[in-house]
């Protein structure tokens, strides 16, 4: 049976009086029970589809042809009141982004019970269903957390609790509209894997919405692959990733993230390092208020190396103290004990004065380009700050030094008027990087610099960051929470978790041979794994 | 939990203790001396007396200290509840605030529970209006109240409600009926500043993605808004709130002028006139008061309405500091 019918839909956004479509000409089926993936990067339409079904378009989206029945109901075009039927008890949905998704100010069983009593069960009926639900979404110690608010809770038992309130509605479909793309890679499976089996067992269909293709393609009966609005390709998971029809979907599948380690081999000798932190710990004082005053260890006897003219990554979930790390190597934190060598200078304990001239030498770049552009800064004025700040030649020179950097980050050189709302996000953190380059750094501290990119543009920051080092014989400390990426540019390895290192070498090694169980976790959590085993 | 209430009664008393001395600095630099008030006020000459009958006048009022005797002299009588003696009158100051203070706030009271009514209700209607143009109408509405000087709006109601409609008397502190005009003038302000702040609240607030996730459920709209982006929208509201109760008070100086109301306010901008300084002094202190326990309350609500503030130590974000807000005086 046909749950979800989309028969040439178009939807498009009304602005300045004109529509700018979305999605057009969209053909797409949901049968019961089956699982059908989503797959395309920003702008591709995906999320205004899902938006579609279960008639929660912004205020300012219009369907302007074709149809979308999901259970034999017309959505095109339907009054609130039809729509309001639907949603709930016929499609589900599990939102983005978890840490957002939740009524900050009510507790999460309430927040259940709501979705539940909605079916006509009231009173402590509805609260007691509500924490089966709580259960079923594999929540430990269901009564104890339906009486928390949503900020007591990790994301990843946010995100089960949004996945409980979609389940209390008993629908038919599940919409999961990149239901783990904030969470840790370890988190992520878990969620997928347990939400993979609730639909199994209880007969509900699962539109997974992704910009992930071996997220898709590991856990959909079908993937649908879209672009501009359209749809590209559709098919079988493992003839998608393995013969793909189309160029687009070929060029997806190519940048898909693989562990592929671009050194294959550890280089002879390693060169000296420029950066040297030593056994670097740090306490922050906690109140808790259950255990009172103590101190948390957010690093913990860290060593770290970046051998000159190499890339060094540090890899990670959230909290292991990947960030500390980077901030004290820059020395914006100062470490409880050890020390940190930059080119043969101690920086533990100078002062700002002593400090600044040493930040010539060592630059950062941001992991969100769309936060870390000043967003009246034209991209020349953003470039050359560094300049002015240092007081490093006068206009003439550093409107030369401005045009060299672009073409250095292979921006044309008629950008340096722009924006960055003119920009792109690819092309913002092209200018990210080149304001790092402006004073000639040896070394650049990437914190998570292609996390809030597409699959695609991902790769071409990764490949302009790897010819820069090349050119200009740059050293990396490279942050990043994705082991694919990290294996694509870097030479050596760092493992942290909860603030200790776990393993450490050449990712040659560490990510064929990992030692540590940690290691093995964190690869076998990468989307996709069991594809390539197959 | 106790931590936070006593933090923020200590932050309240130094808040005080700070525009008090502010206050009497400022006084105390102003060109004006004290005595020749008195002399003035008392009918003599000062040239008629000589300088042992000067020197024994300054030191029976203690004019004859240093400024930081004075100083302590006056704190320790002010919390004492003794404000000193009014230069110009020859009364107790603390006899004519308790005389007047009454009337000021029967005003501010109204005034705040008419903001609070008028400026929610605004706020609701030009949010969730569903005819477009109404909507545009009454987001822009608020704007236009902020506008108008308070002066402007009374003697626009006084002209228009009681000059050619004869419906309210223009002036006086007599019945009910005296007061609609000078609650009216103030609430004009105060209501458009709330109703400002609460539509931009409620606009953020049902861009939330938790507002998303009420709608999958099914609820109606109006389960929507009550249940989820009300209580949320109000946040940020409710700092606007100790805001604009102490604008209702400071607000009384120039409304009891122009309608003739024996309030406190007026007796600020008689003393301010007079140059009466231990008056000027009381009523700012009075004034201070009366912000800083707002604002204590507004901050003591805080965590009872939004159950993340009594995990933080810090102060919450979005709080403006009360200091700040007292300077508006």
């Amino acid at each position: 049976m046909t749950l979800v019918d989309i028969r040439g839909l178009d939807v498009g956004y009304v602005r300045h009086r004109t529509i700018q479509p979305a999605v057009s000409g969209l053909d797409l089926t949901v049968a019961q029970g089956e699982v059908v993936a989503i797959v395309g990067e920003s702008g591709s339409g995906k999320t205004t589809t899902a938006s579609a079904l279960i008639g929660l378009l912004p205020a300012n989206g219009r369907i302007t042809a074709g149809s979308a029945k999901v259970d034999g109901v017309e959505t095109a075009g339907a009054r609130e009141r039809t729509l309001r039927g639907l949603r709930g008890s016929v499609v589900g949905l599990i939102p983005q982004d978890p840490m957002v998704g939740l009524n900050p100010t009510q507790r999460v069983g309430a927040q259940i019970a709501e979705a539940v009593r909605l079916r006509g069960i009231a009173g402590p009926a509805a609260a007691a269903e509500a924490l089966s639900f709580l259960e079923q979404a594999g929540v430990s110690e269901p009564d104890l957390r339906a009486q928390q608010y949503p900020h007591e809770l990790s994301g990843g038992l946010r995100q089960r609790v949004l996945i409980a309130i979609a389940l209390a509605g008993r629908p038919k479909l599940i919409i999961a509209d990149e239901p783990t793309s904030a969470l840790d890679v370890t988190v992520q499976k878990r969620i997928l894997d347990h939400l993979g089996g609730l639909v199994r067992d209880q007969g509900i269909s699962l539109l997974i919405i992704t910009h992930d293709l071996a997220v898709a393609a590991e856990r959909a009966d079908r993937v649908v692959v879209m672009r501009h609005g359209r749809k590209v390709e559709e098919g079988d998971p493992q003839a998608l990733l393995n013969t793909p029809r189309q160029p687009y979907t070929r060029q997806l599948v190519a940048a898909s993230p693989r562990l592929e380690p671009r050194f294959r081999t550890a280089t002879p000798q390693t060169p000296a390092p420029i950066l040297t932190l030593t056994e670097v710990s740090k306490t922050f004082a906690v109140n808790d208020r259950r255990r009172g005053r103590r101190g948390f260890n957010a690093l913990d006897k860290v060593s770290v190396e970046v051998p000159r003219g190499q890339t060094h990554a540090l890899v990670g979930e959230s909290g292991c103290g990947k960030t500390t790390t980077l901030r004290i190597a820059l020395g914006l934190e100062t470490a409880t004990s050890g020390s940190v060598v930059l080119d043969g200078t101690g920086i533990s304990g100078l002062s700002w004065n002593r400090l600044r001239p040493l930040r010539r030498k060592a630059q950062l770049v941001h992991q969100d380009p769309f936060a870390t552009l000043d967003p009246k800064f034209t991209v020349r004025q953003s470039v050359t700050e560094p300049l002015v700040s240092f007081r490093v030649g006068d206009r003439r020179t550093r409107e030369a030094r401005a045009r060299e950097l672009l073409d250095q980050v292979a921006l044309p050189a008629s950008y340096l008027d722009r924006l960055p709302r003119e920009l792109s996000g690819g092309q913002r953190q092209r200018v990210a990087i080149a304001r790092a380059l402006a004073l000639e750094p040896e070394l650049i501290m990437l914190d998570e610099p292609v996390s809030a990119l597409d699959v695609l543009v991902q790769e071409q920051i990764l490949t302009l960051l790897a010819e820069l080092q090349q050119a200009l014989g740059l050293s990396y400390l490279f942050v990043s929470h994705d082991l694919s990426v990290v294996a694509r540019i870097s030479h050596t390895v760092s493992v942290l978790s909860e603030g200790r290192v776990v393993e450490q070498g050449p990712v040659a090694e560490v990510f064929t041979q990992p030692q540590s169980p940690y290691t093995k976790e964190l690869i076998n959590a990468i989307p996709g794994r069991s594809l390539d085993a197959a | 939990m106790t931590r936070y209430v006593l933090g923020r009664i200590a932050q309240a008393v130094i808040v005080l203790w700070a525009a008090y001395t502010l206050t009497f600095a400022i006084l105390f630099l102003l060109p004006s001396d004290p005595m020749e008030l008195q002399l003035a006020a008392a009918g003599v000459q000062p040239d008629s007396l000589s300088a042992e009958q000067v020197a024994a006048i300054k030191h029976q009022f203690g004019l004859d200290q240093s400024i930081w005797a004075q100083y302590w002299h006056h704190l320790s009588g002010v919390v004492r509840g003794d404000f000193g003696t009014s230069l110009t009158q020859q009364v107790p100051v603390s006899d004519l605030l308790s005389q007047r203070i009454g009337q000021t706030l029967l005003l501010s009271v109204s005034a705040a529970v008419v903001s609070l009514v008028a400026g929610s209700a605004l706020a609701y209607l030009a949010t969730f209006a569903r005819w477009n143009p109404l909507r545009v109408l009454l987001t822009r509405l608020p704007a236009l109240g902020a506008s108008f000087p308070q002066f402007f709006v009374a003697l626009f109601a006084i002209q228009f409600f009681s000059f050619q409609l004869g419906w309210f008397p223009a002036t006086g502190t007599q019945g009910f009926a005296s007061l609609i005009m000078p609650v009216l003038t103030i609430s004009v302000l105060t209501s458009s500043v709330l109703a400002q702040v609460l539509i931009k609240s409620f606009d953020e607030t049902l861009s939330q993605a938790y507002i998303t996730t009420a709608r999958a459920k099914g609820l109606s709209r109006s389960a929507v808004h009550l249940r989820h982006a009300l209580r949320n929208a109000a946040l940020p509201a409710l700092t606007i709130l100790g805001v604009i109760v102490g604008l209702t008070v400071t607000s009384s100086i120039v409304t009891e002028t122009v309608f003739t109301r024996d309030g406190v306010g007026k007796l600020a901008q008689e003393a301010v006139l007079a140059q009466d300084v231990p008056v000027v002094l009381a009523v700012v202190t009075v004034a201070a008061t009366i912000f800083v326990l707002v604002n204590l309350v507004v901050d003591l609500l805080y965590p009872l309405l939004d159950p993340r503030i009594s995990h933080t130590r810090g102060r919450p974000s979005g709080r403006p500091v009360a200091v700040v807000e007292g300077a508006t005086l």
